[in-house]
């Protein structure tokens, strides 16, 4: 909402030197947060004066255009001119040549002279043009920023103004006023007005404040007037969607009368165009009272005004002259002929004022704010008119505005009223609300007096009744959103100002700190930072394509997954159901800015629906549901584990003198999978896996030991890499991180740690190719029984001395035993045992 | 190298003139040795079987009886001046090897390379962790819920109106088929809900995690961004209480500096409502006054959602953007840097905010 000052001073103790900057200084301690200012005179300068034309000759130049060579009395006549300066004729006459031709001798138009500036940091000054001086400018609306209209000079008779020569055109034009732009909050209607600010304005400053609906006079009872009937069949939630309109009629109008200056300044500083003097009228009420105005050409309306809801296939071609369909909900105000407007939203082209219009309707109805704001929203009509209307207008304030309407047409537009009227509707039950004594002091914290509880309410224009145990308290009626004893702490706190608000600490029962699987996410995510990999936050949305490939191990097999309604873009309109995507993505950016060496992971959620998505329903606001219906809601929510997942393309580390970097390969991405397992207590299996998104033969399935697969970790499929512009080998992993943390021991049981000493017996077996060394590992485990401390694989060889289709796997083995020490024979046998396992299972031989 | 000096007359065992004149030779070939090496010949010499010193020890032997003790005597104590003397300068010289070698092993330090590359979380993340860290210190839980989420407890638990300007498709990122109700989530307080549904009264809890709004990223909005809610229930809590926790939350964050500053606002999930303003006395530019979030206490409508009688609880509630205080506390200028995953942005912080 724009406030220019003058217009705020009319009704508010502004300061005679306050500007913008100081009024929103004041708003904002009532909450009303500053947005801008809008000062003219920060782009434009004077000497910018009235003057008179005196002589006008044509000269016509060869490039074919014709200029004036014009003479213009700045200064009366007789009067000296007491400006100085370069280019300033002391006679009180400045030369000048126009290219313009709207203009005739006689005429008194704006002369910015030599030395002034004009928005877009244009200097005035007199220089030599088409053979002569030419000292100063005569200015069109648009050079002097105050309109579009660039076709003429600006002529001030046109907008009714004949002011004497040498006049501030600047002071003439309202060009010294300024605006102060405030953000309102939606849930203060009342705002959007001169009227609900200046109030405001008068509250932060503690200074009076009048009324600008009490200078208004408007008959107490209106009849007679034009037919309007309301007529309502469904009302949403119960509410009808007109409960008053006010009709006016004015007869004898001359819509072709300019709009005057003070008028439209302030309208130009409010951010509303001027567009003809009815409408500017209509514009203007709205702007000081809050409340919007329709004004129909009463010639063209055809039978009485019926207020009701569309009947389907209606269609109503608006004011900006598109048709729209209109649907059963939209309320509209109708006539004989038909839909002449869709009610609070836009009026219909049919019944417009134009310059032609003699006899003006003026409307000043009361609409329901959901039946507005869905028509907006339907039809995508955002205006003047709906945003007040969405957040609340005075219900007692139409009768008054139609009067002020009323009044500029007579006066401006040289009309006469009609005594007869129309005020049909019921206005809405008063909101009183009980106030106990302490409820403000209690949630506030400020001790209020009952002094300030009962100045506060009665500066808001609430009616404050003292009643049993504190107050009753009837909200004003352009307070639409006072309705509770808490609504009212906030206006008191408000008016005594939140600066008054004391600082206390409450004190939390003792807590439980972290919960284990909080610590849990933390520890995995620190352990990957420490193991050298740098953490990046993905956005979530994927393509199809994407979820499908890395969603779901086997080829062509499709990803459920969830789409978004809306998503941002049309390629990425699916919620991940893996975090690698993104990682791809974002060490593709990387690549693209010359890093090539990286080691990225992210531990993101990930949307995995199944079965039911949603609810049909809802349950309604301010009630606790059911169980049942909020199991409901619960089951409706798709699965969102959290998972990790590490993308490392390149090489460890940056190459630099006496080290040579090391490659990563797939070895790397199930290293880092382990040790997210290890960092947890969660022991990881690893076996040959199948991933479409995965090198065939370069992939680790992950699982736990319960068999439940975790993830997948290993080389990227070559053809993906390419497909993607990635780096050949790069390697990844994935592994749900929800698993790991629900997998992991509440309690780590010790171990004995024996002191006897170890007894380590090497052995190197021969096993078919296909043979996977852990299982050949776990083998030798299980058959070395209990004195096998630990187990390694140190190395696998096949070639020469090595049987073709066979590799040999060479095993350290660490005995011990806790009571003893192991003589050599007792390691050999265990030794012998074990081997004798993996003979079993996979014919392995000993070398 | 020889074992005996050449033509060096073997003495008496009992000239003493002779012995001494030995010994002094030896003792100076000896101190002569410049190396490891030439000390080992000059011990050959001197003390091996052939030197002079060795046989005149031997002639001992075949002297009278009477005069054996004081050869003998002479004997050892010469040889004892020679082994002396060579065990002294053995040890010089060794000392001397060991610190030539560790001379020679200089290296550049300056020149070592990285061997580890040093990882980094994302300062988003480190700096949610810290919050969290100050309120679990408070007393305080921190509590998590699901970023697709039932529109219930996105809007309607939260007293929003079913037809509020927020819940949208403009603002809202809604699932198909939005029939089902589904959307992501457009700020933590779901999780407040969910919170006072699943806990006993008194409830402080702290609600940190990505939320979702349909803006395009620019240099100062992103679809995804994060936040961090808290959430308090109790008997007789005010706004006092709110200003109270913000305040030492804010000192904790900014240091003992730090001021906040309530102004009026409005909020469906709160009354009364206010913007929290920080005042930043580091802030790039100078000292001023930041927007950083909203709070209020919690409206009645929305205890009640979760079954709470508002006419025994009050409680307050607050939130703010984990991007915008990263912004202003670290200066970060553009919005993107926080999205791109561009790892010289993170690395910058390393484990640190």
């Amino acid at each position: 909402m724009r406030i220019p000052l003058s217009w705020l001073r009319e009704f508010a103790q502004v300061p005679a030197g306050a500007t913008a900057e100081d009024v929103m200084a004041e708003l904002v301690k009532v909450g009303f947060e500053e947005e801008a200012v809008h000062r003219p005179t920060d782009a434009l300068k004077g000497p910018i004066v009235v003057g008179q034309v005196l002589s006008l000759v044509k000269e016509p130049q060869t490039n074919g255009k014709t200029i004036n060579w014009c003479q213009v009395r700045v200064v009366p006549e007789g009067q000296e001119q007491s400006l100085t300066g370069k280019g300033i004729d002391p006679s009180g006459v400045q030369g000048i040549i126009c290219g313009a031709h709207n203009f005739v001798e006689g005429d008194k138009v704006v002369v910015t002279l030599p030395g002034a500036v004009l928005p877009g940091d244009f200097h005035i000054s007199a220089r030599k043009t088409y053979g002569h001086l030419s000292a100063g400018m005569i200015a069109s609306v648009r050079e002097l920023g105050i309109g579009e209209d660039h076709d003429g000079i600006l002529v001030l008779s046109r907008i009714g103004l004949d002011p004497e020569i040498g006049t501030d055109a600047m002071e003439l034009l309202g060009l010294c006023d300024e605006a102060a732009e405030i953000n309102v909050t939606p849930d203060r209607g009342y705002a959007f007005s001169i009227r609900g600010v200046a109030r405001e304005y008068a509250h932060a400053t503690g200074t009076s404040f009048t009324d600008p609906a009490s200078k208004v006079t408007a008959p107490a009872a209106l009849t007679g007037g034009y037919g309007v009937k309301i007529n309502d069949d469904a009302p949403i939630y119960g509410k009808p969607g007109c409960d008053r309109f006010v009709a006016r009629t004015v007869r004898g109008v001359d819509a072709t009368r300019p709009t005057p200056a003070w008028m439209s300044s302030r309208l130009r500083l409010a951010g509303i165009r001027s567009i003809s003097l009815p409408v500017d009228i209509s514009n203007y009420v709205m702007l000081e009272l809050g409340q919007p105005l329709h004004f129909y050409d009463q010639d063209k309306l055809s039978g009485d005004i019926v207020v009701r809801r569309a009947v389907a296939g209606e269609k109503l071609t608006t004011l900006d002259g598109k048709e729209r369909s209109l649907d059963t909900e939209d309320l509209l105000i109708t006539d004989d002929s038909g839909p002449i407007g869709v009610a609070g939203v836009m009026g219909g082209a049919s019944t417009e004022v134009s310059d032609a219009t003699s006899t003006v309707l003026i409307e000043a109805a009361h609409f329901e704010e959901v039946s507005i704001a869905r028509s907006r929203r339907r039809h995508k009509l955002p205006s003047e008119a709906s945003k007040r209307f969405e957040r609340g207008v005075d219900w007692q304030v139409a009768n008054i505005a139609a009067q002020r309407a009323v009044d500029l047409l007579v006066e401006l537009a040289g009309g006469i009223a009609d005594e007869a009227g129309t005020d049909v509707g019921t206005a809405p039950d008063a909101v009183t609300i009980a106030l106990p004594a302490g409820f403000a002091a209690e949630r506030i914290g400020i001790d209020f007096t009952e002094e300030q509880i009962v100045t506060s309410l009665e500066d808001l224009g609430a009616v404050v009744e003292k009643a049993d145990a504190g107050w009753t308290v009837s909200a004003p009626s352009w307070r639409n959103d006072l309705e509770t004893k808490e609504d009212l702490s906030e206006e008191i706190a408000r008016l005594v100002g939140y600066d008054q608000i004391p600082a206390t600490l409450p004190v939390a029962p003792p807590g439980r700190g972290l919960t284990r699987v909080q610590q849990q996410r933390r520890r995995l995510i620190q352990a990957l930072a420490d193991a050298g990999l740098t953490e990046v936050l993905a956005y979530p949305f994927v393509s199809k394509a994407a979820n499908d490939t890395f969603g779901v191990a086997e080829a062509g097999a499709s990803r459920t997954a969830v789409k978004l309604a809306n998503p941002i873009s049309e390629e990425h309109g699916y919620l991940r159901t893996s975090v690698l995507p993104g990682l791809i993505e974002v060490a593709k950016r990387n690549h693209s800015r010359g890093f090539r060496d990286l080691a990225l992971f992210e531990a993101g959620l990930v949307f995995l629906p199944d079965g039911t998505v949603g609810t049909a329903s809802i349950p309604p606001l301010g009630v606790r549901p059911s169980d049942e219906v909020l199991d409901a809601l619960y089951d409706g929510v798709p699965d969102q584990p959290l998972h990790v997942a590490a993308v490392l393309t390149g090489h460890d580390s940056p190459a630099a003198a006496g080290h040579t970097p090391r490659a990563w390969d797939w070895a790397d991405a199930l290293d880092i999978a382990r040790l997210a397992g290890d960092v947890l207590g969660v022991e990881i299996v690893v076996t040959q896996g199948h991933h479409q998104a995965f090198h065939p033969g370069r992939a680790a399935q992950l699982s736990l030991r319960t068999g439940e697969v975790v993830g997948y970790a290993g080389e990227l499929h070559p053809k993906l890499l390419a497909a993607s512009d990635m780096p050949a080998r790069s390697v990844a992993l994935e592994i749900n991180a929800d698993a790991l943390f629900e997998a992991a021991a509440d309690v780590i049981v010790a171990r004995h740690i024996s002191t006897f000493p170890v007894a380590t017996q090497d052995v190197a077996l021969v096993v078919p190719q296909d043979i996977p060394a852990d299982d050949v590992l776990a083998a030798l485990r299980e058959g070395a029984g209990e004195l096998l401390e630990d187990v390694a694989l140190f190395d696998v060889y096949a070639g020469k001395g090595i049987e073709e289709g066979k590799k040999s796997l060479a095993f350290g083995l660490r005995f011990r035993a806790n009571d003893r020490t192991l003589t050599a024979d007792e390691a050999s046998a265990a030794r012998e045992s074990a081997v004798a396992v993996a003979a079993e299972r996979f014919g392995a031989v000993q070398r | 190298m020889t074992e005996t000096l050449p033509g060096a007359a073997i003495p008496n065992p009992l000239d003493e003139a002779a012995i001494t004149a030995a010994v002094d030779q030896a003792i100076a070939a000896i101190a002569g040795a410049s190396t490891l090496d030439e000390l080992k010949a000059v011990r050959l010499a001197h003390t091996g079987e052939k030197a002079p010193l060795s046989l005149v020890n031997r002639e001992i032997g075949a002297l009278p009886k009477d005069q054996k003790a004081a050869a003998g005597k002479l004997m050892g104590s010469s040889r004892g001046r020679v082994n002396k003397a060579l065990a002294e300068r053995t040890a010089e010289l060794e000392a001397e090897n060991d610190a030539r070698i560790l001379v020679e092993e200089t290296v550049d330090v300056t020149a070592a390379p990285r061997r580890r590359r040093a990882g980094a979380r994302h300062p988003l993340s480190t700096l949610q962790d810290r919050v969290a860290d100050i309120f679990v210190g408070m007393g305080w839980e921190i509590a998590e819920g699901p970023e697709v989420e039932s529109e219930w407890f996105n809007f309607d638990a939260l007293n929003f109106k079913p037809d509020h300007p927020a819940r949208e498709m403009q603002d809202t990122f809604f699932v198909e088929p939005p029939e089902a109700h589904l959307l992501m989530r457009t700020h933590t307080s779901p999780v407040q809900v969910r919170s006072m549904l699943e806990r006993e009264v008194p409830i402080y809890v702290l609600c940190p995690g990505k939320v979702f709004r349909t803006d395009e990223l620019d240099a100062t909005h992103t679809p995804v961004f994060h936040q961090f809610e808290g959430l308090a229930i109790d008997r007789k809590l005010s706004m006092a209480d709110l200003r109270g926790t913000l305040e030492h939350f804010a000192r904790q964050m900014f240091g003992d500096e730090a001021q906040i500053r309530l102004r009026p606002n409005y909020f469906p999930f709160t009354e009364p409502s206010a913007e929290l303003d920080i005042f930043h006395p580091g802030a790039k530019g100078g000292p001023r006054w930041i927007e950083w979030g909203g709070c209020g206490m919690v409206n009645p409508n929305v205890l009640r959602a979760a079954g709470i009688d508002p006419d025994i609880y009050s409680g307050f509630a607050f939130g703010m953007g984990i991007e915008r205080t990263l912004m202003f506390r670290n200066e970060v200028g553009d919005m993107r840097d926080m999205i791109e995953g561009d790892v010289r942005f993170s690395e910058h912080f390393g484990m640190e905010i």
